[in-house]
């Protein structure tokens, strides 16, 4: 192990800014951190163990005590849950003989839940050794199983069980008629920069992760910081349950995101650029590569890009299972090898952000816009979409429709509109722009995707008559107590006693006073919490609250009051040590009255 | 003339690089807080000083003070957030305050007196949570930290060590120190350290010291939080 990690820290030349790329290699190479692992990178790296450890229990895909050789994570998504995640969790653990949670007793395989895994639209999908599964049945989870008792490396199985489809369904201005490598950039030289910069303004372009705010404004701010040393992030971190649109981006269009991105470097100065991207996506990784050495060798990237005085280069950053890092000021925490922790703000990314140097963090789609804006105009862009948002939008639909999968729809589209494109019936509500976003009933269907309607960063969930609201709200509200950073108070205790309070209401244990305690609950971590997960993490409660206040009711029970203490529960232990169970041993714990 | 922020239609002076907590406390008007510490460099992370900053949340120990600004503190609706938001604190660990030592010197506990906080409002959490007792002068009891991060910054910032870290996430946040062993008695930290006195509850202690001040005769006993936190912090800032 030791000549191991000796490698793997040179060649990351000694930067503790890669640390975690070094925990990846560890751990897909051990199946888990060891101590020993710690102290020599400590050593290496020069910081303190603790920082090593810190980073190990704040991502997901680190374990301090050994996971099996096959580490197969299963997607908690609720568009998982809907494609019959529990029917296949169930015969996974008949087939390969472990519990959800749990190592095999062998210690070949380990089993376990994780956020959703981006790939909605060909659900239930699982990671084996980080890799993506798409769309299991009974049959491929008997071939894993073999696959698994042989003992194959995950790298020799078939192919044809990683086949990540695209399935892109609608295209417009974005999607359709692709720009050739180096397009954006030769015609932005020719234009000139500022020129090109103007075009981006006036084309509206704004961020497309779903805050919105004007693109030509930020690069424009960040380029008026003084210093030679720039630096563009590219935030391929989608963690928005239901989307999955970035992953189709960067499997067919990652020429015009890089594109993108060294457009944005030529205009603000930068030298160096990031790809954040998803652990989740390690199927990218290398193709990703192989593109950016590609347009090396065709002089897009590297020194005097086309011959002007442009010099960039990309490098690609994994994540490591924390949907946080997709919050700007969390994602360049990460990328400087550190817990994903939002930071203070001022100062923000675009004064001080990567190693405190101005930072352009853009959205996937967003560089792609950037760049197609540079070949077309800003009026060619500014043509579609609305007053307030300008252009397109790229949907990862998923659900309860025919054909999920992506629609590039104008700004402006009507839900319905939509909803009859992908085929979607019957439809109870959809959930636009994720957990964090805003659940919709079927009486709103004439509302538009806007900035100035329904934002999104592109999730699009369609729910039919036969899905159960509080199930989905339940999904969601685990799924935020799960991902809080835990820095401040409101958001870490309040997404939990958020998730405790729904599960006594969901469960049949709530009373009275429990659906008003909720909401107080819900308006204070929204209005207290230091970052948009906190801040939005109530929203599935709140939405549907607004809208389905009688499913909530429904649920309680007709007393005034019922503790959320289980008496009877807490006498358990002294049952078994005084081996009694009779009936003077239990406790009722409220009189039904 | 002095730049000036208005805090609850007082003008407030202030100088340039200060945060709206530090042109408060020189001027005489406390903002509820916990993970604030004059002498360390801000964390914003216990949520207590939220205020109003022209219509908007914003945490005044880190938030820069700017001309014009427009703050609301003691406000009704800001005070039960903050008292709720020290419920929390309360719910989430295992705080015991009559069997405590520190009863009568914690912050944590004078906050909530201070803000009026009568009982803890959420259901209790029971977390499981261990003590470190392995050092010959001091001890950890994890039941009542509230990972405001102080005796990280101090052993970094004031004693030149890392002895602590807060690791982990959500509610599994926990704190660690900086030893192969994981023990406090392997780390390079001493009873003399800053990292040692600075925490705001019972979760490090200097072993027998306790009860050599009687119960009646403590910090917080004669004097509410806001007095006592303006008349040290004042102090430091002068520095």
């Amino acid at each position: 192990m030791q000549t191991f990690i000796e490698d793997l820290i040179t060649k990351n030349n000694y930067q503790a800014t890669h640390l975690l790329a070094v925990l990846r290699a560890v751990q897909t190479q051990y199946h888990h951190i060891p101590k020993a692992a710690i102290e020599q990178i400590a050593t290496l790296f020069l910081i303190p163990r603790t920082q090593i450890i810190g980073v190990i229990e704040f991502y997901s895909f680190f374990h301090l005590t050994p996971r099996g050789q096959y580490e197969l994570l299963i997607s908690d998504s609720i568009t998982d849950h809907m494609l019959g995640k529990h029917e296949m969790t169930a015969y996974i653990e008949q087939k390969l003989n472990v519990k959800l949670g749990e190592v095999r007793t062998d210690g070949l395989v380990s089993f376990d839940n994780t956020s959703c895994t981006g790939l909605c639209d060909q659900g239930p999908a699982a990671l084996i050794n980080g890799y993506a599964l798409p769309h299991l049945t009974h049959a491929k989870i008997d071939q894993m199983a073999d696959l698994i008792n042989q003992q194959l490396p995950v790298s020799d199985w078939p192919k044809v069980l990683f086949d990540v489809k695209d399935n892109v369904i609608k295209s417009s201005l974005l999607l359709a008629h692709p720009i050739q490598p180096g397009e954006a950039l030769h015609t932005a030289f020719k234009r000139g920069l500022k020129e090109t910069l103007k075009e981006i303004d006036m084309s509206g372009l704004r961020g497309r992760g779903g805050a919105g705010f004007k693109t030509a404004t930020k690069w424009q701010y960040c380029s008026e910081e003084k210093t030679d040393e720039h630096i563009v992030v590219c935030n391929a971190d989608e963690g928005e349950p239901g989307t999955f649109k970035d992953r189709v981006l960067l499997n067919a269009y990652a020429h015009h995101v890089f594109e993108g991105m060294t457009l944005c470097a030529a205009i603000i100065g930068a030298k160096k650029g990031f790809l954040y991207l998803r652990g989740e996506y390690l199927h990218l990784y290398d193709q990703l590569n192989a593109i950016l050495a590609d347009r090396l060798k065709l002089g897009l990237l590297g020194q005097h890009i086309l011959g002007a005085d442009v010099d960039f280069d990309i490098e690609i950053c994994l994540g490591a299972g924390a949907y946080i890092c997709g919050e700007e000021s969390a994602l360049i925490e990460s990328l400087e090898g550190k817990m994903g922790i939002p930071r203070n703000r001022p100062p923000y990314p675009v004064t001080q952000g990567y190693l405190g140097k101005p930072t352009v963090v853009n959205n996937v789609e967003t560089f792609m816009a950037a760049a197609k804006i540079a070949v077309n105009g800003g009026e060619w862009f500014a043509a579609m979409g609305t007053e307030k948002s300008k252009g397109t939008k790229i949907l990862s639909i998923c659900g309860d429709c025919d054909n999920p999968g992506i629609y590039e729809v104008a700004f402006g589209a009507s839900i319905q509109s939509i909803l009859d494109d992908c085929g979607a019936k019957d439809v109870l509500g959809i959930q636009i722009g994720g957990p964090s976003g805003t659940f919709i009933s079927n009486t709103e269907l004439a509302r538009k995707i806007a900035f100035e309607d329904l934002a999104t960063g592109g999730s699009f969930i369609i729910f039919n008559n036969t899905r159960n609201i509080l199930d989905i709200v339940n999904n969601f509200t685990h799924f935020f107590a799960h991902e809080s950073c835990g820095f401040c108070t409101p958001c870490r205790v309040g997404t939990s006693l958020l998730k405790n309070q729904l599960d006594k209401i969901v469960n049949g244990h709530g009373s009275a006073g429990d659906v008003v305690a909720l909401e107080e609950l819900c308006q204070l971590v929204k209005t207290q919490s230091h970052c948009g997960l906190g801040q939005t993490a109530a929203n599935p409660i709140l939405t549907t609250l607004e809208r389905y206040p009688e499913l909530y009711q429904a649920k309680l029970k007709k007393i005034s009051y019922e503790p959320g203490f289980d008496l009877d529960a807490a006498l358990e232990t002294a049952r078994r040590m005084a081996n009694r169970d009779d009936a003077a041993t239990h406790l009722t714990q409220v009189e039904e009255g | 003339m002095a730049k000036t922020i208005m805090i609850d239609g007082l003008s407030i002076p202030f100088e340039e690089g200060q945060t709206i907590m530090q042109a408060a406390t020189d001027a005489g008007v406390y903002i509820p807080h916990l993970c604030h510490h004059p002498e360390f460099s801000p964390h914003g992370s216990c949520k207590l000083c939220t205020v109003k900053v022209n219509g908007r949340n914003c945490s005044a120990c880190t938030f820069p003070a700017m001309e014009g600004q427009e703050v609301i503190n003691n406000a009704k609706d800001l005070n039960a957030d903050r008292q709720k938001i020290t419920q929390m604190l309360f719910v989430e660990g295992n705080h015991f305050c009559p069997s405590c030592e520190k009863t009568g010197n914690c912050q944590l506990q004078a906050v909530a007196y201070h803000l009026n906080m009568l009982d803890d409002h959420f259901p209790l959490f029971y977390q499981h949570r261990e003590m470190d007792a392995s050092h010959a002068d001091l001890l950890i009891d994890h039941n009542r930290c509230i990972f405001c991060t102080l005796c990280v910054r101090a052993s970094h910032e004031h004693d030149g060590k890392e002895v602590f870290a807060i690791s982990g996430r959500g509610i599994n946040k926990h704190l660690i120190v900086n030893s192969e062993s994981g023990l406090l008695k392997d780390t390079n930290i001493s009873a003399m350290d800053k990292a040692a006195h600075i925490c705001p509850t019972g979760a490090i202690l200097i072993k027998h010291t306790a009860y050599q001040v009687p119960i009646g005769e403590r910090i917080y006993d004669h004097q509410q939080i806001d007095q006592v936190s303006l008349n040290s912090e004042q102090v430091d800032h002068d520095k």
